[in-house]
């Protein structure tokens, strides 16, 4: 291999420096007096008719200056597949914590106020409070309208009943699969729903200008989106819209909703087109606005006496909550990698995007992956049970290769899914399987394994698209001006790397737009899907070689050669038979001035675009299509001593090894799965909202709801193999969300075989473990 | 005509200054440090003290600012995250990759910081039990372990 610059390199961040100093500024870091003071009034039911909202006396509290209620939205629906979403509820709340009211004041104590004064009354209904419920033929439908929502053409919402979305898979011949099984094993598992806890919460700051701008400040991962929405939603010119994002303070899937943006926009043009500020508090953020999708899943995987898969028929529920929004998205994402990564000749899903009456739901890290990967890879042992096979002998029995399909049947090629079985080869090595899945440690304590598989695609738009410019200062540094947002995964620092590696100079010597504005970044997507190395880092690759086209071009007239002679590298353009001859760029960047004045050239700036090519809806019928560019696969495990007595644990281990093709920061990469992983572990072992009967959710805050901290961390074990995806830049695939996806499958494994027991519910907590039968 | 309302004009000392703010007995230190001072590294996000963004050092020993009162800090002296240069903890945090998003960096550091001064020998128990106080969302926290003891080792 060639050796290289900054690819491959542990490169320090290029943010770390300004936060380490506490100098980054966040969304919510201003403190400029003129701003107004946007409080919401958040439903105390988790579905209730609204009789009155009586706002009189806030409206008269000290400082405020306008009460809004749902009212000033009439006729607005929001959503991503179908539009059924108030900006603030009308007549009707369908969540605990939907919001209902907003009071704009001059302070935030004097908001604060205010929205202790507004009255509403009540008239509590009955409540939805699993998607089974909602399943039933007699439930009440949480949305009588659905036949009358707008909706994306891709989406196929069921009226009468509460399914938002209903995406099938429908793979090979079923009747043949089962025929061909001796061996056939059901699961059902349950995952509630949980939060993405990013420590800094979502805000927003919205301004309309006298000429009828909007500018938006959001901490967010899709500006560009939040753009598109508000135009969508309320008549706006797209180019009258500027949206800015700083750095946002995590975001793991929760930042990519738009919901606060719209409510602030309706805020600002209520109080004359002020700029106002609208900041979550931690309960807001977790109840009010998006969390992680919950689901029940039935899965009945059919197999030879030797442990060849061959039918899988799958139901997967997804809990989305009161709004469909992205959970009608991820139904989908779900659908097209039902399996997990193996090869299934007959498979039957249906994915079903069900409301409920908790909070609504958004993209999760894995988006969906995580939450299905549970219940295959519980059936997947349970099958290793019945065949008395070992658990990785039957994964790699069954694991997806070059040639096979997927269930979409996409044909899987040897660059776009990555290298499963030396994953898990490694993974075996890493994991000391041979010790044995199970070993007494003492009378009460057992040290046990778990382990899992997973794939991943990306699940994007088939026209996602990203762009990259160049430019230069006059001293030579190349100033790169993207659309990714910057939420802790280390984009900027990669986009960086990248840059630095084609142009050959030192990584010093680039500079990587921080903020985005939406006016004059040029637009990626979303900041999502593990996607922006892929997308943004090709359109910065093309930039680049753009603007090394157009040095040589005026080096040639400067050096009098062909430009095809040149060569650029370490900020010179060289003759490459002859490297003593050579002008510096400085010389050409920004036009090149003979001695006697004359000059040419003008400034380079250097344009760099990408798109997804070759990607396709879903047919309604089958699922047939295309979801995605790669797949990025791994096999992670866990090592738990368990005791017998207390039903306690403690995760000793874990273990990841993920085929990420090229790694572009090691550092870095290994710092984000370890997140991931620790995420994963968290969400599996202790977090999860817990309802009441009436859909309340008891633990909306950090004091019960109780994130992993450092003393439960186990020892971390992460190996890269790097099989280079053919279109991705350098050889790389997507990597930020996977080190989650398969820790929650392989925890439930581990203690499954710990304490002798089928467990198929999360979170994982020793009680739970107790009363499992 | 003057109307008084329920704020009085405190002194703080803060980051090696005396600072001259209006509180009421009921602002938060977290609020009076951002709002009133613009010192925004200190960070919000639980405001109940659970996640401990919001440290910063009283007398040198951490507190969480949410959940102390402006008032209470009076007479004493108050170093955030703007008030360490370059001292080693931030220097370790760059080098050992333990900041991603870096909105619990703040907190930690400070926290770690304290740490490391009033125990300069701590022992990896010691280290645990005090970095149990803060959240971090995106890290394994090995590298915020990694950085605390190469500070410890100099």
């Amino acid at each position: 291999m060639e050796s290289r610059l900054a690819i491959g390199k542990n490169v320090i961040r290029v943010d770390a420096h300004d936060k380490a100093a506490g100098r980054t500024k966040y969304n919510s870091d201003v403190t400029d007096p003129s701003l107004l003071h946007c409080k919401m009034i958040v439903s105390q039911y988790a579905h209730a008719n609204i009789k009155s909202i009586d706002t009189s006396e806030a409206m008269t509290a000290p400082g405020v200056q306008r009460v809004i209620t749902g009212e000033i939205a009439q006729g607005i629906l929001t959503g991503t597949f179908v539009e059924d979403r108030p900006p603030l509820a009308i007549g009707k709340v369908r969540y605990h914590g939907e919001p209902i009211a907003v009071v704009i004041a001059n302070t935030e104590l004097e908001a604060k106020r205010g929205a202790e004064l507004v009255k509403i009354e009540y008239e509590p209904l009955p409540v939805l409070n699993s998607p089974s419920d909602s399943m039933k033929p007699n439930a009440f439908l949480v949305h009588e309208n659905l036949a009358n929502y707008r909706k994306m053409k891709e989406c196929t919402p069921q009226p009468g009943t509460n399914i938002a979305n209903n995406v099938r898979i429908r793979k090979g011949d079923m009747i043949k699969g089962w025929e061909e099984s001796e061996v056939i094993v059901e699961e059902y598992l349950y995952l509630p729903q949980a939060d993405h806890i990013a420590l800094e919460t979502r805000s927003v700051k919205a301004e309309i200008k006298p000429d009828g701008n909007i500018i938006i400040h959001s901490s967010t991962q899709g500006p560009y989106i939040i753009r598109k929405k508000l135009s969508r939603h309320f008549n706006i010119d797209t180019g009258k819209i500027t949206v800015h994002t700083p750095m946002v303070g995590g975001a793991f899937g929760g930042k990519a909703a738009v919901q606060l943006e719209m409510i602030a926009y309706l805020a600002s043009k209520a109080v004359g087109g002020r700029e106002v500020i609208l900041i979550n508090t931690r309960e807001e953020d977790m109840i009010s606005s998006p969390c992680r999708i919950g689901l029940e899943a039935s899965v009945k995987l059919g197999a030879t006496k030797d442990g060849k898969i061959k039918a899988a028929q799958i139901t997967y529920l997804v809990d989305c909550g009161a709004y469909s929004d992205m959970g009608a998205v991820m139904t989908k994402s779900i659908a097209s990698d039902c399996t997990g990564p193996y090869n299934i000749e007959n498979v039957y899903c249906d994915s079903l995007c069900v409301y409920t009456n908790h909070p609504y739901v958004t993209s999760f890290r894995g988006f969906g992956h995580s939450e299905y990967t549970a219940a295959i890879e519980r059936t997947i042992d349970k099958l290793a049970k019945a065949l008395n096979m070992d658990k990785i002998q039957l994964r790699l029995k069954n694991i997806a290769i070059p040639g096979d399909t997927t269930p979409t049947c996409s044909t899987l090629t040897k660059s776009n899914i990555g290298d499963l079985k030396k994953c898990l080869e490694t993974l075996k090595v890493k994991l000391k399987w041979e010790e044995g899945e199970k070993v007494d440690i003492n009378k009460d304590t057992v040290k046990c394994k778990g382990i899992s598989c997973f794939w991943k695609t990306s699940s994007t738009p088939p026209n996602a698209a990203s762009g990259a410019i160049i430019t230069f200062s006059p001293d030579g540094f190349a100033h790169l001006s993207i659309g990714a947002v910057e939420l802790g995964q280390g984009t900027k620092t990669a986009m960086a790397q990248i840059l630095a590696e084609r142009l050959k100079v030192d990584i010093k010597r680039v500079k990587v737009s921080m903020e985005i504005n939406t006016s004059d970044n040029p637009e990626h997507w979303k900041t999502v899907a593990s996607s922006t190395t892929y997308m943004v880092g090709n359109a910065v690759i093309e930039a680049a070689d753009d603007v090394i086209c157009q040095i040589k071009d005026i080096s040639a007239i400067v050096l009098r050669c062909s430009p095809k002679d040149l060569e650029v590298s370490g900020g010179k353009v060289f003759l490459i038979d002859n490297p003593e001859k050579w002008i510096d760029i400085t010389e050409v960047v920004h036009g090149y001035k003979y001695p006697n004045g004359n000059s040419i050239g003008g400034q380079i700036i250097g344009r760099g675009s990408f798109i997804m090519k070759h990607l396709s809806g879903m047919d309604e019928n089958t699922g047939r299509g295309n979801p995605g560019p790669l797949w990025t696969v791994g096999a992670q495990g866990v090592e738990v001593l368990f005791n017998k007595k207390e039903y306690s644990y403690k995760i000793i281990n874990a273990v990841s090894v993920i085929d990420a093709g090229t790694i572009i920061n090691p550092i870095v990469a290994s710092g984000v799965t370890m997140g991931g992983m620790s995420m994963g572990l968290s969400l599996a072992s202790r977090e999860a909202f817990i309802y009441d009967n009436n859909g309340i959710i008891l633990n909306p805050n950090l004091r019960s709801y109780k994130p992993i901290r450092v003393d439960e961390e186990p020892e971390y074990i992460i190996e890269f193999i790097e099989t280079p995806e053919v279109d991705g830049p350098f050889g790389a695939r997507g990597l930020g969300e996977h080190g989650l996806v398969g820790m929650p499958a392989a925890l439930i494994n581990c203690l499954s075989t710990a304490a002798e027991k089928d467990l198929n519910r999360f979170p994982l907590t020793p009680e739970l473990i107790w009363k499992t039968k | 005509m003057i109307e008084f309302h329920d704020k009085s004009i405190i002194e703080l000392y803060v980051n090696g200054d005396l600072k001259t703010v209006a509180a009421r007995p009921a602002d938060t230190l977290l609020f009076i440090l951002r709002e009133s001072l613009g010192l925004t590294g200190t960070k919000n996000s639980c405001g109940n003290g659970d996640c401990n963004s919001c440290t910063v050092l009283l007398d040198g020993w951490p507190v969480k600012s949410c959940l102390m009162l402006a008032v209470e800090a009076v007479g004493h002296e108050i170093t955030t995250i703007e008030g360490l240069q370059d001292v080693p903890m931030q220097k370790a945090f760059v080098e050992k990759s333990a900041i991603q998003c870096g909105y619990c960096t703040p907190g930690m550091i400070i926290n770690s910081h304290a740490l490391t001064t009033i125990y300069p020998d701590a022992s990896d128990e010691i280290i645990e039990e005090w970095l149990e106080s803060n959240i971090c969302r995106c890290t394994g926290y090995k590298e915020i372990c990694e950085a605390v003891k190469s500070v410890i080792n100099m």
